[in-house]
C-alpha cells in the first residue's frame, strides 16, 4: 500500500519522506495535502502539505515537523513500513498563472509546501523571488532546492546564525517598496508570520495568498473544525482551501482555535514521550 | 422511576405467555390488543452514561413472542404501505409469534439487507408503528405493534446464532459498478449490485466503513459490531472494498468510467458541511459542529482516554442546539465522556423534536435537561476567545409554517444567560461539496443537493445518487430505500433493459 521509500532528517525535528502513493501522485496539484495516521484504530488523521510527488516512481514527497505524539510516532517509521491510512490529495489546488513577479515567502516548516507552488509559479513564466527563514541556521531546510528555482533568493533567521538577522516581513517590506512592486505574495509558514505577512503588504495592496493548516478530522468537507473567518464569511479550509487572501484572514480567531487542544495533546505527548524512556531503559 | 431490569422483563414475560401460548392462532382481536405492550429492557442510567455499550438491550425470546401476539394480522398493511422498503411486517411477525426465528428473518430479508442496522435507527413511531391498527385502537401510537424491536430481535436472533445466510450471488456479468461512499445507501446499492452477479467495488474517503453508521451513530445506540457483520457479509459476498479513497480526488468520477472501466457509478456521498446557525461567537473555541464532536468521539475513538490519539474538548457544561437525533447523540455522548450538565436547547417543544422517541427518553433518563422554546442568541466567549456562555432567547409557538410545525415566535426581551463552557451545533447538514466541485456538469439544486429522476439517475450518463447528498440530512431507512431504488435503475442498465417503465416505484 503506502511503502515508506526513502526517509532523510532535515533538521532537528524535521524529516523529509517519500511514500507510495501512485494514484495521488498522479492527480496532486500544487497546493493539495494528504491526510495520514500511524495507526488506522487509534491514530489522529494528520493532514500535511504534499511537498514533491514523482509520477514514474509513484510516490509523493512529505516534509513534517515533530510536534507531538502523532508525528514522533510517524518519525520512528521507517524505509520499507507501511503507513496505514494515507487519503488524498485533499484540498484546492493552487491558482497558477504568470502573474509577473511573484515574492515567495516561507518560514519554517512552510518551506516544504511553498516549494512546489514557487516550482509551478517560475514554470508558468513568473519572475520568483524567494525569502525563507527560520528561528536559527538549523531549522533551514530546502535552502537548494529554493535558490535554485528563484529569480532572487534572500535567507534570514531570527537569531542571525545564518543569512541576514531579521524577520522575513522586513525584506518583503523592501520588495514592496520597490518601483516595480510584486504583483503577488505567496506566505506560508507559522500562523503569526502569515498574519505579519499579510499585515506588511496590506498597506501596499499587493495580492498576498496564504495557506493555513487549521485543525482538521476528515479533511473532506464533513467536520467543519477547520472552519475560518475570511472575509466575515465562514470558510472551510479542507474543501475551500487551504489557500485565502491573506488580508481578509481572521488571523487572531484561527491562532485560538488551533490552542484548542493544546493543554491535552502536550499531556499526551509527555505520557509518550515518558514511555519511550520507559521502554529504552527497559532495553538498557 | 426504579430501572427494571433485564431479568425482571424476562420472568414476567415467561409467566405472561404461559397464558398465550397453546392458543397463539385462536386468540380474538380484542384479546390481543389487551396484551400488555412490551417495553424494551435497558441498561441502568446511572451505569450506562459511564460506559458506552448499547442501552437498548433488545427483547428476551418470550417478550417477542408476545409482542408479536399483539399484531392483528390486518388484511389491509397499513404498516407496509408506510414502510420505505416495503418489509411484510405482518408475515414476519407471525413467524416470530410461532417462534419461527428463522422464518422471520427470511421475510424481512425480502426487502431489507441490514435489519440489525434499521431495527435499531429507524424512527417507526413516524413510518410502520404509526399506522399501526392495535395503536390506533388504543388510541397511542406509543402502544402500536413495536415493529422496530421485533425486527432488531430478528436479526440479533439471526446474528447470534450464527445463521446469517449469504446471499445467492447470480452468474458474473462482467459489468462493473463503483460505489461511492459506504454509508447506508451505498451498503444497499452494493448487496444488490452484486447480487445481479455485476462486479461491485466500494471507494470510502475514511479509513474505517460505516458512513455515517460508523462516524455519526455512537456504539451506545449501534454497535460497531453490527456495522462488521454486514460489510463481512459484503466481502464474503465478493465485494471489493477501497479505503482512503476519495472519488473526485484520489481518482476523477469520469476516470473511474472512463479508464477504470466501471459501466455505472452510484455516489452516496452523504452529508457535507455542517449548518451553522450563523450567530455571534460561532468560531470561539469549544464551539463544535456535531459532525466534528460525535467523528472525534465514535470514529477516533476518542472516548477511550489514553488510547486514542485524537483529542476531545474537556468540557463541564454543554450546550447541544438542535432536536433531532444527531442532537440526542451528541447530549447523550457528551454525558459519557464526563460533562456534569449537558443541555439540549431548542426553540420548539418536545412534540415537535424530529428524535425518535426512545432517544429522547433515554436522554432524559440519562440526566440530560431540555431546555425548550429557547434558542441561542449569541455565543459568549471570555478574552482567551473560548466559550463561557450563551445568550438565549425564549420562544412561543405561533402559526403553523410550511412544514406543519407550529412556527417558533421570539419573546421581546426574554434574553438570558446560560452557563456553559461547550456548544455543540446539530442543526444539520448541507451538501457534500466534493463531487459537485470536481465535476461541476453534474447538476445540484440551490443546496447543493445532486439532482435526480426517478430512478436515482443524476443528469450524467451511468451515474446515479442516493441518500443524503441527494436527500439532505434524512434517515438511514430513507438512504437505503434510496439505494434500492437506485440498484434497480443500474441493475436494469446493465442487464441491457434500457426500459425503465417497470421499475418498481417504493
Amino acid at each position: 500500500m503506502n511503502k515508506i521509500l526513502f526517509k532523510e532528517q532535515l533538521s532537528k525535528d524535521v524529516y523529509l519522506m517519500r511514500i507510495a502513493a501512485p494514484m495521488i501522485a498522479e492527480e496532486r496539484a500544487a497546493g493539495q495535502f494528504i491526510i495520514l495516521q500511524v495507526d488506522e484504530d487509534y491514530g489522529e488523521r494528520i493532514p500535511l502539505t504534499i511537498a514533491d510527488a514523482d509520477i514514474n516512481e509513484g510516490s509523493i514527497t512529505i516534509i513534517y515537523q515533530v510536534v507531538g505524539k502523532s508525528t514522533l510516532a510517524l518519525s520512528k517509521m521507517n524505509v520499507g513500513d507501511e503507513i496505514p491510512a494515507l487519503v488524498g490529495p485533499l484540498g484546492t489546488a493552487t491558482h497558477i498563472e504568470k502573474f509577473g513577479t511573484v515574492v515567495c515567502v516561507g518560514g519554517g516548516i512552510g518551506v516544504a509546501p511553498l516549494h512546489p507552488i514557487a516550482q509551478a509559479l517560475k514554470n508558468a513564466g513568473n519572475k520568483v523571488i524567494t525569502i525563507i527563514g527560520a528561528r536559527n541556521k538549523d531549522l533551514i531546510i530546502l535552502e537548494e532546492e529554493m535558490k535554485s528555482i528563484a529569480d532572487e533568493f534572500i535567507v534570514c533567521t531570527d537569531d542571525g546564525s545564518y543569512g541576514r538577522k531579521c524577520l522575513v516581513t522586513e525584506p518583503l517590506k523592501e520588495l514592496c517598496e520597490r518601483d516595480e512592486k510584486p504583483n503577488m505574495v505567496i506566505a506560508i509558514g507559522p500562523p503569526l508570520m502569515m498574519k505579519f505577512c499579510s499585515e506588511t503588504t496590506r498597506p501596499f495592496g499587493v495580492f498576498t495568498q496564504v495557506s493555513l493548516n487549521t485543525i482538521m478530522v476528515d479533511g473532506t468537507g464533513m467536520c467543519g473544525g477547520c472552519r475560518v473567518n475570511v472575509g466575515n464569511k465562514v470558510k472551510f479550509v479542507c474543501v475551500d482551501g487551504p489557500e485565502f487572501d491573506g488580508h481578509k484572514v481572521d488571523f487572531d480567531n484561527m491562532i485560538n482555535r488551533l490552542n484548542s487542544y493544546k493543554e491535552i495533546e502536550r499531556d499526551v505527548h509527555n505520557c509518550y514521550l515518558d514511555a519511550l524512556v520507559d521502554e529504552k531503559e527497559s532495553k538498557i | 422511576m426504579s430501572h427494571k431490569t433485564i431479568e425482571q422483563f424476562s420472568e414476567e414475560a415467561k409467566i405472561l405467555i404461559a397464558d398465550y401460548v397453546t392458543r397463539v392462532d385462536d386468540l380474538k382481536a380484542k384479546e390481543r390488543t389487551k396484551i400488555p405492550a412490551q417495553e424494551m429492557p435497558a441498561q441502568d442510567p446511572s451505569i450506562r452514561v459511564m460506559n458506552l455499550d448499547e442501552v437498548a438491550l433488545g427483547y428476551t425470546m418470550e417478550q417477542a413472542r408476545i409482542e408479536a401476539m399483539r399484531c392483528l394480522q390486518c388484511v389491509k398493511k397499513n404498516c407496509v404501505d408506510d414502510c420505505p422498503v416495503k418489509i411484510d411486517i405482518p408475515r414476519f411477525i407471525d413467524h416470530v409469534a410461532h417462534s419461527d426465528f428463522e422464518g422471520a428473518a427470511g421475510v424481512i430479508k425480502e426487502a431489507s439487507l441490514l435489519p440489525a442496522i434499521c431495527g435499531r435507527v429507524c424512527p417507526q413511531e413516524v413510518q410502520c408503528q404509526q399506522s399501526c391498527t392495535v395503536g390506533k385502537a388504543l388510541k397511542d401510537v406509543d402502544k402500536a405493534v413495536a415493529i422496530g424491536r421485533l425486527e432488531r430481535f430478528v436479526a440479533d436472533w439471526e446474528r447470534m446464532t450464527g445463521k446469517i445466510s449469504i446471499p445467492e450471488i447470480k452468474p458474473e456479468t462482467g459489468k462493473k459498478v463503483a460505489v461511492v461512499g459506504s454509508g447506508p445507501a451505498g451498503l444497499v446499492v452494493a448487496a444488490d449490485c452484486r447480487r445481479q452477479g455485476h462486479q461491485v467495488t466500494i471507494f470510502e474517503a475514511f479509513h474505517k466503513l460505516g458512513g455515517v453508521l460508523r462516524y455519526g451513530i455512537p456504539e451506545f445506540r449501534l454497535p460497531n459490531d453490527i456495522i462488521d457483520r454486514e460489510i463481512e457479509t459484503l466481502s464474503a459476498m465478493g465485494v471489493e472494498i477501497k479505503t482512503n479513497f476519495v472519488v473526485g480526488k484520489t481518482r476523477k468520477l469520469m476516470d473511474l468510467i472512463n479508464k477504470d472501466g466501471y459501466d455505472a457509478v452510484f455516489l452516496g456521498t452523504g452529508a457535507g458541511l455542517p449548518v451553522f446557525m450563523n450567530i455571534e461567537g460561532e468560531n470561539l473555541v469549544g464551539v463544535f459542529s456535531a459532525n466534528e464532536y460525535l467523528t472525534r468521539a465514535n470514529l477516533m475513538r476518542a472516548f477511550e482516554k489514553g488510547k486514542a490519539d485524537t483529542p476531545i474538548y474537556p468540557s463541564k457544561k454543554i450546550a447541544v442546539l438542535g432536536g433531532g437525533n444527531v442532537a440526542m447523540d451528541a447530549a447523550r455522548m457528551a454525558k459519557r465522556l464526563g460533562a456534569e450538565k449537558v443541555y439540549v436547547v431548542y426553540r420548539r417543544t418536545e412534540v415537535e423534536m424530529p428524535a425518535r422517541k426512545e432517544e429522547v427518553l433515554h436522554a432524559k433518563e440519562e440526566g440530560i435537561e431540555f431546555l425548550f422554546l429557547q434558542n441561542a442568541k449569541r455565543i459568549l466567549g471570555d478574552e482567551k476567545g473560548k466559550v463561557n456562555g450563551i445568550e438565549c432567547l425564549r420562544y412561543e409557538l405561533g402559526e403553523p409554517d410550511s412544514s406543519g410545525r407550529r412556527r417558533p415566535v421570539e419573546l421581546a426581551n426574554s434574553e438570558f444567560i446560560l452557563d456553559v463552557d461547550t456548544v455543540i451545533v446539530a442543526i444539520g447538514n448541507s451538501s457534500n461539496p466534493l463531487i459537485s466541485q470536481s465535476n461541476p456538469e453534474i447538476k445540484v439544486n440551490k443546496w447543493g443537493n445532486i439532482i435526480v429522476d426517478e430512478n436515482q439517475k443524476t443528469s450524467m450518463e451511468k451515474i446515479f445518487a442516493g441518500g443524503d447528498i441527494v436527500l439532505g440530512a434524512a434517515t438511514v431507512i430513507l438512504a437505503m430505500g434510496e439505494g434500492r431504488r437506485a440498484a434497480d435503475s443500474i441493475n436494469k442498465l446493465l442487464s441491457g433493459k434500457s426500459d425503465t417503465d417497470n421499475i418498481i416505484q417504493n
